[in-house]
Protein backbone atom coordinates (compact mmCIF):
# COMPACT_ATOMS: atom_id res chain seq x y z
CA UNK A 1 0.00 0.00 0.00
CA UNK A 2 0.89 3.63 -1.33
CA UNK A 3 2.77 5.94 1.94
CA UNK A 4 1.36 9.39 1.01
CA UNK A 5 4.02 11.90 1.96
CA UNK A 6 4.80 15.69 1.15
CA UNK A 7 7.86 17.06 0.46
CA UNK A 8 8.78 20.72 -0.47
CA UNK A 9 11.65 21.87 -3.03
CA UNK A 10 13.05 24.55 -1.48
CA UNK A 11 14.90 25.81 -4.47
CA UNK A 12 11.79 26.16 -6.35
CA UNK A 13 9.17 27.19 -4.02
CA UNK A 14 8.46 31.09 -4.42
CA UNK A 15 6.84 31.92 -1.65
CA UNK A 16 3.38 32.50 -3.86
CA UNK A 17 1.45 31.25 -0.80
CA UNK A 18 -0.84 29.47 -3.55
CA UNK A 19 -0.69 26.04 -1.44
CA UNK A 20 -2.10 28.21 1.55
CA UNK A 21 -5.23 29.41 -0.48
CA UNK A 22 -5.62 26.14 -1.99
CA UNK A 23 -6.08 24.44 1.14
CA UNK A 24 -8.05 27.30 2.77
CA UNK A 25 -10.68 27.10 -0.16
CA UNK A 26 -10.70 23.25 -1.56
CA UNK A 27 -11.75 22.74 3.02
CA UNK A 28 -13.10 25.84 3.80
CA UNK A 29 -10.75 26.18 6.93
CA UNK A 30 -11.68 28.99 9.63
CA UNK A 31 -10.21 32.35 9.73
CA UNK A 32 -7.28 31.73 12.06
CA UNK A 33 -6.48 28.87 11.10
CA UNK A 34 -3.24 27.60 8.90
CA UNK A 35 -3.76 23.84 8.05
CA UNK A 36 -0.37 24.92 5.58
CA UNK A 37 1.70 27.81 5.39
CA UNK A 38 4.80 28.97 4.20
CA UNK A 39 8.09 29.12 6.01
CA UNK A 40 10.76 31.37 4.80
CA UNK A 41 14.14 31.64 6.24
CA UNK A 42 16.64 34.68 5.90
CA UNK A 43 13.74 36.97 4.80
CA UNK A 44 15.22 39.60 3.02
CA UNK A 45 18.61 38.40 2.76
CA UNK A 46 19.54 37.09 -1.00
CA UNK A 47 19.69 33.71 -1.38
CA UNK A 48 16.53 33.21 1.26
CA UNK A 49 14.42 29.84 0.89
CA UNK A 50 11.44 29.26 1.35
CA UNK A 51 9.31 25.96 2.51
CA UNK A 52 5.93 25.49 2.68
CA UNK A 53 4.96 23.41 6.12
CA UNK A 54 1.86 21.56 6.99
CA UNK A 55 1.47 18.04 8.69
CA UNK A 56 4.45 15.40 7.60
CA UNK A 57 2.02 12.52 8.58
CA UNK A 58 5.23 10.96 10.10
CA UNK A 59 5.65 7.56 10.09
CA UNK A 60 5.98 7.51 14.36
CA UNK A 61 3.94 10.48 14.65
CA UNK A 62 4.86 12.43 18.02
CA UNK A 63 1.54 13.85 18.06
CA UNK A 64 -0.30 10.22 17.96
CA UNK A 65 2.08 9.87 21.27
CA UNK A 66 1.39 12.40 23.63
CA UNK A 67 -2.16 12.11 23.18
CA UNK A 68 -4.22 11.51 26.09
CA UNK A 69 -7.24 10.45 24.77
CA UNK A 70 -5.73 8.74 21.92
CA UNK A 71 -7.90 10.56 18.93
CA UNK A 72 -4.82 10.17 16.61
CA UNK A 73 -5.95 7.23 13.78
CA UNK A 74 -3.35 6.38 10.62
CA UNK A 75 -4.70 5.18 7.60
CA UNK A 76 -4.09 2.09 5.63
CA UNK A 77 -2.12 4.88 3.11
CA UNK A 78 -0.25 6.40 6.03
CA UNK A 79 -1.93 9.79 6.46
CA UNK A 80 -2.19 10.88 9.84
CA UNK A 81 -5.67 11.74 11.03
CA UNK A 82 -7.51 12.73 14.41
CA UNK A 83 -11.10 12.26 15.54
CA UNK A 84 -12.34 15.66 16.59
CA UNK A 85 -15.79 14.30 18.42
CA UNK A 86 -13.30 12.82 20.72
CA UNK A 87 -10.23 15.50 20.77
CA UNK A 88 -10.70 17.37 23.79
CA UNK A 89 -8.14 20.14 22.77
CA UNK A 90 -6.22 20.34 25.50
CA UNK A 91 -2.81 20.99 22.77
CA UNK A 92 -0.53 18.56 24.01
CA UNK A 93 -0.20 17.17 20.33
CA UNK A 94 0.38 21.19 19.18
CA UNK A 95 3.76 21.31 21.83
CA UNK A 96 5.08 17.73 20.47
CA UNK A 97 4.37 18.49 16.65
CA UNK A 98 7.95 19.29 15.59
CA UNK A 99 6.31 20.82 12.75
CA UNK A 100 3.62 23.11 14.34
CA UNK A 101 1.06 21.20 12.65
CA UNK A 102 -1.98 21.36 14.96
CA UNK A 103 -4.31 24.63 14.83
CA UNK A 104 -6.65 25.29 17.57
CA UNK A 105 -9.55 27.61 15.96
CA UNK A 106 -10.29 30.57 18.53
CA UNK A 107 -14.14 29.88 18.42
CA UNK A 108 -15.29 26.07 19.01
CA UNK A 109 -16.51 23.88 21.53
CA UNK A 110 -13.68 24.86 24.31
CA UNK A 111 -14.37 28.33 23.83
CA UNK A 112 -10.70 30.15 23.17
CA UNK A 113 -8.95 26.45 22.81
CA UNK A 114 -11.28 24.14 19.94
CA UNK A 115 -10.90 21.18 18.88
CA UNK A 116 -7.65 20.63 17.12
CA UNK A 117 -7.69 21.15 13.53
CA UNK A 118 -4.80 20.07 10.79
CA UNK A 119 -3.73 18.76 7.30
CA UNK A 120 -5.79 15.64 6.75
CA UNK A 121 -3.63 15.82 3.21
CA UNK A 122 -7.00 15.78 1.83
CA UNK A 123 -8.44 12.61 3.51
CA UNK A 124 -10.86 13.34 5.36
CA UNK A 125 -11.54 12.24 8.93
CA UNK A 126 -13.54 8.87 10.26
CA UNK A 127 -17.14 9.28 9.14
CA UNK A 128 -17.98 8.11 5.66
CA UNK A 129 -15.97 9.19 2.53
CA UNK A 130 -17.29 12.12 0.51
CA UNK A 131 -20.01 12.53 3.34
CA UNK A 132 -21.71 15.58 4.72
CA UNK A 133 -20.36 15.19 8.27
CA UNK A 134 -16.99 14.45 6.89
CA UNK A 135 -16.70 17.97 4.89
CA UNK A 136 -18.34 19.58 7.81
CA UNK A 137 -15.42 18.60 10.10
CA UNK A 138 -12.52 17.96 7.59
CA UNK A 139 -13.19 19.21 4.55
CA UNK A 140 -13.10 17.34 1.25
CA UNK A 141 -11.99 13.64 0.70
CA UNK A 142 -9.86 14.32 -2.46
CA UNK A 143 -8.06 10.94 -1.73
CA UNK A 144 -11.03 8.80 -2.16
CA UNK A 145 -12.00 10.94 -4.74
CA UNK A 146 -8.68 9.34 -6.52
CA UNK A 147 -6.95 13.02 -6.37
CA UNK A 148 -3.79 14.34 -4.60
CA UNK A 149 -3.58 16.77 -2.17
CA UNK A 150 -5.01 20.12 -3.84
CA UNK A 151 -2.29 22.22 -2.23
CA UNK A 152 0.36 19.91 -4.54
CA UNK A 153 -1.54 19.78 -7.44
CA UNK A 154 -2.17 23.57 -7.26
CA UNK A 155 1.91 24.34 -6.72
CA UNK A 156 2.68 26.71 -9.55
CA UNK A 157 6.19 25.48 -9.50
CA UNK A 158 5.80 22.05 -8.76
CA UNK A 159 7.74 22.49 -5.38
CA UNK A 160 5.09 21.09 -2.92
CA UNK A 161 5.22 17.84 -3.76
CA UNK A 162 2.85 15.51 -2.14
CA UNK A 163 1.59 11.73 -2.90
CA UNK A 164 2.83 8.30 -3.02
CA UNK A 165 6.45 8.51 -0.85
CA UNK A 166 8.27 6.34 -3.22
CA UNK A 167 6.93 8.46 -6.06
CA UNK A 168 7.90 11.75 -4.56
CA UNK A 169 11.11 10.58 -3.49
CA UNK A 170 11.91 9.82 -6.77
CA UNK A 171 10.36 13.20 -8.35
CA UNK A 172 13.13 14.67 -5.84
CA UNK A 173 15.80 13.09 -6.08
CA UNK A 174 15.79 13.20 -10.12
CA UNK A 175 15.64 17.15 -9.53
CA UNK A 176 18.35 17.04 -7.12
CA UNK A 177 20.89 14.95 -9.02
CA UNK A 178 19.87 16.43 -12.63
CA UNK A 179 21.02 20.38 -11.21
CA UNK A 180 23.16 18.87 -8.80
CA UNK A 181 22.02 20.66 -5.32
CA UNK A 182 18.73 21.92 -3.87
CA UNK A 183 18.61 19.22 -0.52
CA UNK A 184 20.26 20.89 1.74
CA UNK A 185 17.75 23.48 3.04
CA UNK A 186 15.20 21.04 3.20
CA UNK A 187 15.65 17.04 1.84
CA UNK A 188 14.04 14.41 2.62
CA UNK A 189 16.55 13.77 5.69
CA UNK A 190 15.60 16.88 7.38
CA UNK A 191 11.77 16.45 6.75
CA UNK A 192 11.77 12.70 8.04
CA UNK A 193 14.70 11.93 9.32
CA UNK A 194 17.73 10.01 8.20
CA UNK A 195 18.15 6.00 8.65
CA UNK A 196 20.16 5.27 11.60
CA UNK A 197 23.16 2.75 9.93
CA UNK A 198 23.28 -0.57 11.93
CA UNK A 199 22.13 1.56 15.09
CA UNK A 200 25.78 2.22 16.12
CA UNK A 201 25.85 5.67 18.37
CA UNK A 202 29.18 7.68 17.61
CA UNK A 203 31.23 8.04 20.37
CA UNK A 204 31.88 11.21 21.80
CA UNK A 205 34.77 13.37 21.05
CA UNK A 206 37.32 15.76 23.45
CA UNK A 207 38.35 18.71 22.00
CA UNK B 1 -11.22 -32.26 59.00
CA UNK B 2 -8.24 -32.54 56.40
CA UNK B 3 -11.57 -31.66 53.68
CA UNK B 4 -12.14 -28.61 54.92
CA UNK B 5 -8.82 -27.53 54.92
CA UNK B 6 -8.21 -28.73 51.57
CA UNK B 7 -11.37 -26.31 50.55
CA UNK B 8 -10.35 -23.48 52.13
CA UNK B 9 -6.91 -23.93 50.44
CA UNK B 10 -8.56 -24.19 47.12
CA UNK B 11 -10.34 -21.25 48.05
CA UNK B 12 -7.61 -19.24 48.89
CA UNK B 13 -5.88 -20.16 46.19
CA UNK B 14 -8.43 -18.99 43.71
CA UNK B 15 -8.81 -15.49 45.93
CA UNK B 16 -5.00 -14.88 45.24
CA UNK B 17 -5.22 -15.69 41.27
CA UNK B 18 -8.77 -13.61 40.66
CA UNK B 19 -6.12 -10.48 40.20
CA UNK B 20 -5.05 -12.10 37.11
CA UNK B 21 -8.20 -12.35 35.38
CA UNK B 22 -7.82 -7.98 35.26
CA UNK B 23 -9.53 -6.45 32.34
CA UNK B 24 -6.31 -4.82 29.67
CA UNK B 25 -6.30 -1.19 30.48
CA UNK B 26 -5.88 -0.56 26.22
CA UNK B 27 -6.65 3.36 26.08
CA UNK B 28 -9.66 4.23 23.53
CA UNK B 29 -9.56 2.03 19.90
CA UNK B 30 -7.62 3.12 17.13
CA UNK B 31 -10.01 3.92 13.78
CA UNK B 32 -8.51 3.00 10.89
CA UNK B 33 -11.33 4.74 8.67
CA UNK B 34 -12.32 3.73 5.76
CA UNK B 35 -9.29 3.48 2.96
CA UNK B 36 -9.01 5.80 0.26
CA UNK B 37 -9.54 3.21 -2.71
CA UNK B 38 -13.18 2.30 -1.42
CA UNK B 39 -13.77 5.95 -2.73
CA UNK B 40 -16.03 8.63 -2.16
CA UNK B 41 -19.50 7.21 -2.91
CA UNK B 42 -21.86 9.57 -4.85
CA UNK B 43 -19.34 11.99 -5.33
CA UNK B 44 -19.87 13.94 -8.71
CA UNK B 45 -16.03 14.81 -8.34
CA UNK B 46 -14.95 11.29 -8.66
CA UNK B 47 -11.73 11.42 -10.87
CA UNK B 48 -12.84 8.52 -14.37
CA UNK B 49 -9.07 6.87 -13.89
CA UNK B 50 -9.62 4.22 -11.29
CA UNK B 51 -12.30 2.09 -10.59
CA UNK B 52 -13.64 2.54 -6.30
CA UNK B 53 -13.23 -0.42 -3.89
CA UNK B 54 -10.27 -1.70 -6.16
CA UNK B 55 -7.13 -1.06 -4.44
CA UNK B 56 -4.93 -1.01 -6.96
CA UNK B 57 -6.42 0.35 -9.60
CA UNK B 58 -6.15 3.09 -6.99
CA UNK B 59 -2.68 2.91 -6.08
CA UNK B 60 -2.10 2.82 -10.05
CA UNK B 61 -4.42 6.18 -9.93
CA UNK B 62 -2.00 7.81 -7.41
CA UNK B 63 0.91 6.79 -8.90
CA UNK B 64 -0.21 7.96 -12.96
CA UNK B 65 -1.87 11.38 -11.05
CA UNK B 66 1.63 12.42 -9.17
CA UNK B 67 3.79 11.83 -12.46
CA UNK B 68 1.88 13.39 -14.57
CA UNK B 69 0.73 16.27 -12.52
CA UNK B 70 3.93 16.88 -11.01
CA UNK B 71 6.98 15.42 -12.65
CA UNK B 72 7.59 18.02 -15.34
CA UNK B 73 10.28 15.76 -16.84
CA UNK B 74 7.45 13.34 -17.70
CA UNK B 75 5.18 16.33 -18.74
CA UNK B 76 7.58 18.18 -20.76
CA UNK B 77 8.85 14.44 -22.35
CA UNK B 78 12.51 15.15 -21.34
CA UNK B 79 15.49 17.06 -19.65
Amino acid sequence: MARMKFICDAERCIECNGCVTACKAEHAVPWGVNRRRVVTLNDGVPGERSISVACMHCSDAPCMAVCPVDCFYRTEEGVVLHDKDTCIGCGYCSYACPFGAPQFPSSGTFGMRGKMDKCTFCAGGPEASGSAAENDKYGRNRLAEGKLPACAEMCATKALLGGDGDVVADIFRTRVTTRNKGSEVWGWGTAYGKPISGGATPKATKS
Amino acid sequence: MRHTLLVIGSLAVLTALSACSETPQVAGTRIQGTPAYMGAEGSPYTDAGWKAGDATSWEEQMRTRTQSGQNEYVRSGGR
